[in-house]
C-alpha cells in the first residue's frame, strides 16, 4: 500500500464513521445499501475474482441466510447472533454440495454458472411452497422500535444497521486482502489463470476451489442475515430472484473483478448513479418502471466493452494507489 | 384421475414442447457455432411476442402471418447484434461474453417494461378456443398449428444446414474455427448469419407462443432459463437434441402441473437440469467432447 493510499483510506474511514451524524435518513439508507452491495460483491469476488469460478446464483446464499435467521427468530425468538451461525452452516453446506457436485463431475465455465442459477431457482420455487416460512406470501419480522437499541436481537435505529454493515464491509476488506496474500490467494490465482497448469504443478485444485466456494457462501450468508433484520420482510420471488444475483455481481464487474477495492467502488458508483438518475427523472416527472435497470444495463455494457478490467485498475494506476 | 384428462394434458404438453423446441433450437444453433451463450434468448422471445401482439392489435395480423415479418426483422437484428456487439468478444474470456449478454438481456427486459408496462397482453384470434375432437380426446387448434409451424421451421433449418453451401460453411466454422479461416471463409459474416438464424427461430417461436400464453416483460428471464434447460438436457449444439429436450420439458411441465401443482412445474425442469448436468453433462443427444 502506498503512503498516498493510506492517507486516502484514513480520510474515507473518517468520512464513513461520521456519516450518520451529518446526513439525512434517506442518504443514510443509500449509504447502507452501497455498503451492503459492496460487502456481497466482495463475497462474490472471492469465488469469481480470486478463484475464477463464475457464480450467477449468489442470491441463493443471501436468501437462505436471510430466511433461516429470520424464521427461527420469528418462530422461536432466537436472535440473529445465534441464528447467524445456523445460516452460515446451512449456506456453507449448500455451497459445498454445489461445489462438490460441480467440481467432481468436471463442470466449469458457463455450465457451472448455469448450475448455480439452477440451484438458486430451485430454492426460490421451494421456498415459494414452504409454509413454515410463509410461502410465497412472505415472512415478516415485527418492525423494530426505531428509537431504542436492542443489540441482542439486532433491532434498532437505522444508524445501528449502518455501522453493522460498515464493520462487515471493513472486515471483509481486511479479510480479503489477507486472503490474497495468503497461500490460498496464490493458488487461486494459478487456478484462475490456468487450471490445468496449476494442477500439473501439484495444486489440489478441487480442494482450493471448494475453499473459495465455502468462504464466499459463508460471507454471503451473513449478508442475508443483515438483509432480513434490516428490511424486515422476505419474499422468495424477490430475494432468490436472478436479478438479485445480477445486482450482486454488478458492483465487482463495474469496479474490477479480482481487485480489493473494485467491489466497493463499483457498488458506490452504480448506486449513486442509479439513485441520481431516479431523482432527476422523478424531478422531470418521468417515473417509468424499469428505467433504472435499463440504465444499469447500459452502464454494464459500456464498462464491459471499453473497460474489461473495471474502473478501479486504471484509476489506481493513474493515482498510484496500488491494488 | 380420468384417463382422458391425462391424455389431453399429455397431448397439450407435447405440442407446447415443440414450440419450446424451436425456441431452444435457436439457442443451440448459436451456441453450437458461435460458442457464445445467448443469455438474452428469452428476452428476444418476449420481444417477438410483443411484436406479434402489436401487429395484431394495430392491423389485425394473425400471428402465423406475423411470424414472417417478425422472423425477418429478428434475422436482421441478430445479424447486427453479432456483427456489432458480440464479434469483438469472441476471443474474450467466457465470463466476459456472459456478462455482455446479461447486460443486453437487462436492457431488453426493462426496455419492454418501460414500453409496454407490467400488464399481461395477448391476442384474441377467431379459432383461439376451437379444437378437433377425437372421441374424448381434444386437439386445440392453435396448439396444433403452432406445433406444426415449429416443426416446419425446424425442418427448413435442418435443410439449410445440410443442403446449402452456406449451411456447410457455417458447419465448417463450428467444427474448426482456424481451419475455416485458413480456407478463406468469412467467419465473422458467417457467425453473424448464424446469430441471425437463431434469432429468427426464437422470433417465430415467440409468435407461436403468444397463441398459448399471455406475455409480460418478466417472462424473458424465465424463458432464457427454460431454453437453457432444454438445450442442456438435449445436448448443447445438437439440433435434434433441442427438439427432443423441448418436447420432454413441455411434457414434464404439463404433467407436473396436473399431478403436483402448477406453480411447482418449473422446479421439475430445474431438477432435471441438475441431474443431467451431473450425470450426462453433454446432454441426452450430445456428443462427448
Amino acid at each position: 500500500m502506498t503512503p498516498r493510499s493510506r492517507i486516502l483510506l484514513a480520510l474515507l474511514g473518517a468520512f464513513l464513521l461520521a456519516l450518520p451524524w451529518v446526513v439525512n435518513p434517506y442518504l443514510l439508507s443509500v449509504a447502507t445499501l452501497i455498503l451492503y452491495l459492496a460487502y456481497t460483491g466482495q463475497a462474490w469476488n472471492v469465488m469469481m475474482g480470486f478463484a475464477g469460478q463464475l457464480s450467477l446464483g449468489h442470491s441463493l446464499y443471501v436468501g437462505v441466510g436471510a430466511y433461516v435467521s429470520a424464521a427461527i427468530f420469528f418462530h422461536y425468538g432466537i436472535g440473529p447472533w445465534a441464528g447467524m451461525w445456523l445460516s452460515i452452516a446451512l449456506c456453507v453446506a449448500i455451497g459445498a454440495a454445489i461445489g462438490f457436485l460441480a467440481f467432481r463431475f468436471g463442470i466449469s465455465g458457463v455450465y457451472f454458472a448455469l448450475l448455480t442459477i439452477a440451484f438458486s431457482e430451485f430454492f426460490r420455487i421451494g421456498f415459494d411452497h414452504l409454509q413454515w416460512t410463509g410461502g410465497s406470501g412472505g415472512l415478516f419480522l415485527k418492525v423494530a422500535q426505531r428509537d431504542q437499541i436492542d443489540l441482542g436481537n439486532f433491532r434498532g435505529p437505522p444508524a445501528m444497521y449502518y455501522y453493522a454493515i460498515l464493520s462487515l464491509t471493513v472486515s471483509a476488506l481486511i479479510f480479503c486482502s489477507f486472503l490474497l496474500k495468503s497461500k490460498a490467494g496464490y493458488y487461486w490465482l494459478a487456478i484462475r489463470e490456468n487450471e490445468e497448469a496449476a494442477q500439473a504443478l501439484g495444486i489440489n485444485t478441487f480442494r482450493w476451489k471448494m475453499l473459495a466456494v465455502v468462504i464466499s457462501s459463508a460471507m454471503t450468508a451473513v449478508a442475508g442475515v443483515f438483509f432480513a433484520f434490516y428490511y424486515n420482510n422476505l419474499f422468495p420471488e424477490q430475494i432468490f430472484h436472478i436479478s438479485r444475483s445480477i445486482e450482486i455481481i454488478l458492483g465487482p464487474i463495474i469496479g474490477g473483478v479480482g481487485t480489493l477495492f473494485g467491489p466497493i467502488l463499483g457498488a458506490a458508483v452504480l448506486t449513486i448513479l442509479a439513485d441520481g438518475i431516479t431523482e432527476i427523472l422523478g424531478a422531470l416527472g418521468w417515473e417509468i418502471p424499469g428505467i433504472k435497470q435499463v440504465f444499469y444495463g447500459i452502464v454494464m455494457l459500456l464498462v464491459i466493452m471499453f473497460l474489461p478490467h473495471g474502473i478501479w485498475p486504471p484509476l489506481a494506476r493513474k493515482f498510484g494507489l496500488g491494488k | 384421475m380420468p384417463l382422458d384428462l391425462v391424455v389431453n394434458v399429455t397431448i397439450a404438453g407435447v405440442l407446447t414442447g415443440m414450440v419450446y423446441g424451436l425456441m431452444a433450437l435457436g439457442l443451440s444453433v448459436i451456441f453450437g457455432v458461435v460458442r457464445v451463450v445467448n443469455f438474452a434468448h428469452g428476452e428476444m422471445m418476449t420481444i417477438a411476442m410483443y411484436a406479434a401482439v402489436a401487429l395484431f392489435t394495430l392491423w389485425g395480423v394473425d400471428p402465423f402471418l406475423a411470424a414472417i415479418p417478425v422472423g425477418a426483422a429478428f434475422f436482421a437484428l441478430g445479424y447486427l447484434m453479432q456483427a456489432g456487439l458480440i464479434n469483438p468478444f469472441i476471443t474474450r474470456p467466457e465470463h466476459s461474453q456472459f456478462m455482455l449478454m446479461v447486460a443486453v438481456a437487462l436492457i431488453m427486459v426493462n426496455g419492454m417494461l418501460m414500453a409496454f408496462g407490467p400488464d399481461a397482453r395477448n391476442v384474441q384470434i377467431g379459432y383461439q378456443l376451437e379444437s378437433w375432437e377425437l372421441g374424448k380426446i381434444l386437439f386445440d387448434k392453435p396448439r396444433v398449428y403452432a406445433a406444426a409451424m415449429a416443426l416446419a421451421t425446424s425442418g427448413l433449418l435442418f435443410l439449410f444446414f445440410k443442403a446449402t453451401l452456406v449451411g456447410k460453411a457455417i458447419r465448417a466454422c463450428a467444427d474448426n474455427y482456424l481451419g475455416a479461416r485458413v480456407v478463406g471463409l468469412n467467419v465473422k459474416h458467417l457467425y453473424a448469419l448464424t446469430f441471425g438464424l437463431g434469432s429468427a427461430c426464437v422470433a417465430i417461436a415467440g409468435c407461436m407462443m403468444i397463441l398459448l400464453v399471455d406475455v409480460t416483460p418478466n417472462l424473458g428471464p424465465s424463458y432464457t432459463l427454460l431454453a437453457f434447460i432444454i438445450v442442456i438436457v438435449g445436448g448443447l449444439g445438437s439440433m435434434t437434441g433441442a427438439l427432443l429436450g423441448g418436447v420432454l420439458i413441455g411434457l414434464s411441465e404439463a404433467l407436473a402441473g396436473l399431478f403436483i401443482q402448477p406453480s411447482a412445474k418449473s422446479m421439475f425442469g430445474f431438477g432435471l437440469l441438475i441431474l443431467v448436468l451431473l450425470f450426462r453433462p453433454q446432454g441426452l443427444m450430445g456428443k462427448k467432447s
